[in-house]
């Protein structure tokens, strides 16, 4: 470590208006790890290359997952960097926090690692950046005193996350965060222990907004759905009109499959046409909200292009009913049954996405007993290669 | 710590211990939602309202930013604060009288509101060269300069709908930028490095050989030992033999650089999700600002603004505009590297006659 740390690189990242994260790390040059950290950092955006090895193996006793290791190429010039571990804390369904709560992760990150943060990691964990490998087990002792326990990483369930759901939206179709809280403590031993063919991220979203992303991000989507008349309050429709708002030009042209008319001021929806895609109710929020038989639709396979090439979850279930008072039964006895299939067939490094393209959706569905369903696909096969399985043979006496 | 217990497989706590008791009491009951202004909204409910003011983050960000971020929770905010899938911090206010205060003192910090409906919301990103072994790029960097260049979009609801930008820093795309308007993707674009004296004991062969998505990567022998060799006609610089293999690294300070996408989306509204398609193939990286990739984000955006109609996409507007379009009007150059020559790159090619003359 040099006596002076000089940064004139990073340093053009303190100008502008937007939060710089230079100054803030500078805040805490002070830190060996931190002062370090920005050294290496300098080097990198001179050379226009990065500076860390490759993951080591390092966790937590008991533990297969929520570390993840990292080292410095260069420590001889960056010591302070020489172990920089991420450990992951499992976040609150929603990502709500008090003051308090968050204060304590800080005091106990302040103590034993850098005092950077991601909040949060793309999959929704707390991200704590940077500490050494004396201190992983001390950190997650000071955690687990305070009821907070590690996300995943490596090939197991990840944390599973979800939107702000009922907490507050109207449009929560069903409660994103009661299930997410249940599905992550049902499943801790998946998640905390890598056993299966690669990682599987689920996510909620509580209407087809899908602000988790779900569709793209997750290899389970589980998004709010509803299957009857969409809500309709015409005297706030008569005050949208009556505001001057061009419900003919914003809302009725922009409706995919042509299903809304106004007459007056009186606004109407032919729902058996509806296809969900809620721009009506994003539109109109004081007047439209969804029906009242409400549950999930759940979509399998969504991820970015390592290996095969990036998807979008594939629609399996149109519409299940997310049931707390069964304790989401239903929704476990789907999942389980896509883990055994997929555990069964899949292959080293094969995300449910490519494993469903690999063995077709026919004999996928045919594994998790799901039955095969026009709403699974955007039309039927417009080929002939049909693999029949029953024909018919000559009868014999 | 006081406790001698070791404590595994506890999960999270439960939520409801964060919850404003507005939000508890009006949990599934919430009528509506109203945008006061940029960055600040109200939901209605049965029993109160709860007012939100949407801050801007670096995500990267220290216990200095976050005891900030929790001070002003407890002094404005009844203590009640959140995070949102674009890593905004959000306040959670019972009392409306403490909107304009909070703004002020976040202002006085240097931070921003806004993020809501027609502006761009705060950029997902990853790791970059600040904590990642296979990053082409740096990421923090980037959304900052960028950020810069757009603020005025962040913390103003001035576009035809809402702009969704992404940053990752290698193919492995941990910031899942496939279906963002508009996405920044670091990339690499020369075959692996392999190092033949390490290889050997760092890697697994069938697994290294497995790893390749376009079957580049074969078994050999070098004196004696096996290691692999990489086709490289065949390399398409993905990087995923270096995940599981370190003796191949992809880093190549002269040729990684960043790439532009646009036209994704993942909500269904209107229309349903929708991929990026690629835009600009390479540019290469310039630190500290990136003068070159901030112009490019910069002028889609612009180009976007000036014709798009209410309501549009990024990718509504170019689905309905075309593509050839989209080249000419912001200028764009099309190359060869603009096709497709993957997968399924079949079902991007044009099979019909309906093009604008």
């Amino acid at each position: 470590m040099s006596d002076e740390l000089k940064t004139p690189l990073l340093d053009e990242l303190e100008k502008g208006p937007w939060p710089s994260f230079i100054t803030d790390l500078k805040s805490m040059a002070d830190r060996p790890m931190v002062r370090d950290l920005l050294g290496q950092l300098e080097k990198s955006y001179r050379d226009k290359q990065g500076y860390w090895k490759h993951g080591g193996l390092v966790g937590i006793m008991g533990y297969g997952g929520g570390v993840i290791g990292r080292y410095s190429a260069i420590p001889d010039q960056f010591p302070g960097v020489s172990h920089f571990h991420t450990v992951r804390v499992n976040q609150p369904s929603g990502w709500f926090y008090t003051s308090e709560a968050l204060n304590e992760i800080m005091d106990i990150w302040d103590e034993h690692g850098s005092g950077l943060t991601n909040m949060h990691g793309s999959t929704g964990d707390m991200v704590l950046l940077g500490t050494t490998t004396k201190e992983l087990e001390p950190i997650f002792r000071a955690l687990t005193a305070k009821d907070w326990d590690l996300g995943g990483s490596g090939s197991d369930l990840r944390t599973p996350s979800c939107c702000i759901g009922p907490a507050r939206c109207e449009n929560a179709c069903y409660d994103t965060l009661a299930l997410t809280y249940n599905i992550t403590h049902k499943y801790q031993d998946e998640l905390h222990r890598p056993m299966f063919n690669y990682k599987y991220k689920i996510k909620m979203s509580g209407c087809p907004n899908d602000c988790t992303a779900a569709m793209a991000r997750s290899d389970m989507a589980i998004i709010g759905i509803w299957k009857d008349d969409i809500q309709i309050d015409q005297s706030a429709i008569a005050e949208y009109v009556d505001a001057g708002f061009n419900i003919q030009e914003y809302v009725i042209e922009k409706c995919p499959t042509k299903c809304i008319t106004l007459e007056g001021k009186e606004l109407k929806i032919d729902d058996s046409d509806c296809v969900k895609c809620v721009h009506c109710i994003n539109v109109l929020p004081k007047a439209l909200s969804p029906g009242k038989e409400r549950g999930a639709a759940i979509a399998l396979g969504g991820k970015a292009p390592i290996v095969d090439g990036a998807l979008f979850a594939t629609l399996i279930v149109p519409f299940i009913e997310i049931d707390e008072e069964n304790g989401f039964e239903e929704v476990h006895d789907l999942l389980e049954r896509i883990w055994e299939f997929w555990d069964e067939h899949g292959m080293n490094r094969e995300r449910i996405g490519e494993f469903i393209e690999r063995v077709t959706l026919k004999t996928f569905l045919e594994g998790i007993g799901v039955e095969p369903m026009p709403q699974q696909i955007t039309q039927p096969r417009d080929n002939p290669y049909i693999f029949y399985e029953e024909y018919f043979e000559e009868e014999t006496e | 710590m006081a406790t001698t217990e070791r404590r595994t497989d506890i999960g999270p706590p439960h939520y409801d211990k964060f919850l404003h008791p507005i939000i508890k009491e009006n949990y599934g009951k919430w009528k509506y939602h109203d945008t006061l202004r940029a960055g600040v909204l109200v939901h209605v409910g049965e029993t109160g309202s709860i007012y939100t003011v949407r801050a801007a983050s670096p995500r990267l960000i220290s216990t200095n930013f976050i005891r900030l971020m929790t001070g002003l929770a407890t002094k404005y905010a009844d203590g009640y604060l959140r995070f949102t899938s674009r890593n905004n911090v959000e306040f959670l206010l019972g009392n409306k009288d403490n909107i304009d205060p909070l703004i002020k003192e976040l202002s006085d910090n240097g931070v921003p509101v806004g993020g809501l409906n027609n502006s761009i919301s705060n950029v997902v990103h990853t790791q970059g060269w600040v904590h990642c072994h296979s990053a082409a790029t740096d990421a923090s960097g980037l959304v900052k300069v960028v950020m810069d260049e757009l603020y005025e979009y962040f913390v103003e609801m001035k576009l035809p709908h809402k702009l969704r930008i992404a940053v990752a820093c290698c193919l492995n795309m941990c910031g899942a930028v496939h279906a963002s308007d508009i996405a920044i993707l670091g990339l690499h674009r020369t075959p692996p490095r392999i190092d033949h004296s390490t290889l050997p004991n760092l890697c697994e062969i069938p697994t290294t050989v497995a790893s390749c998505p376009n079957n580049a990567i074969r078994p050999t022998s070098i004196e004696g030992k096996t290691t692999v060799k990489v086709d490289e006609d065949k390399c398409m610089y993905c990087g995923n033999c270096f995940t599981v293999c370190p003796a191949m690294p992809m880093a190549d300070p002269l040729n990684d650089g960043v790439s532009i996408w646009v036209g994704g989306k993942i909500s269904n509204a209107r229309t349903e999700p929708m991929f990026t398609k690629l835009a600009i193939p390479f540019i290469p990286n310039n630190p500290p600002r990136w003068p070159e990739v901030t112009e490019a984000v910069k002028n889609i955006v612009e180009v976007y603004a000036k014709n798009a109609k209410p309501y549009e996409r990024v990718g509504e507007w170019i689905n309905r505009i075309g593509w050839p379009k989209f080249f000419d009007l912001t200028g764009i150059e099309f190359t060869k590297y603009h096709l497709d020559d993957f997968r399924y790159a079949g079902t991007t090619y044009r099979r019909s006659m309906h093009n604008r003359y």
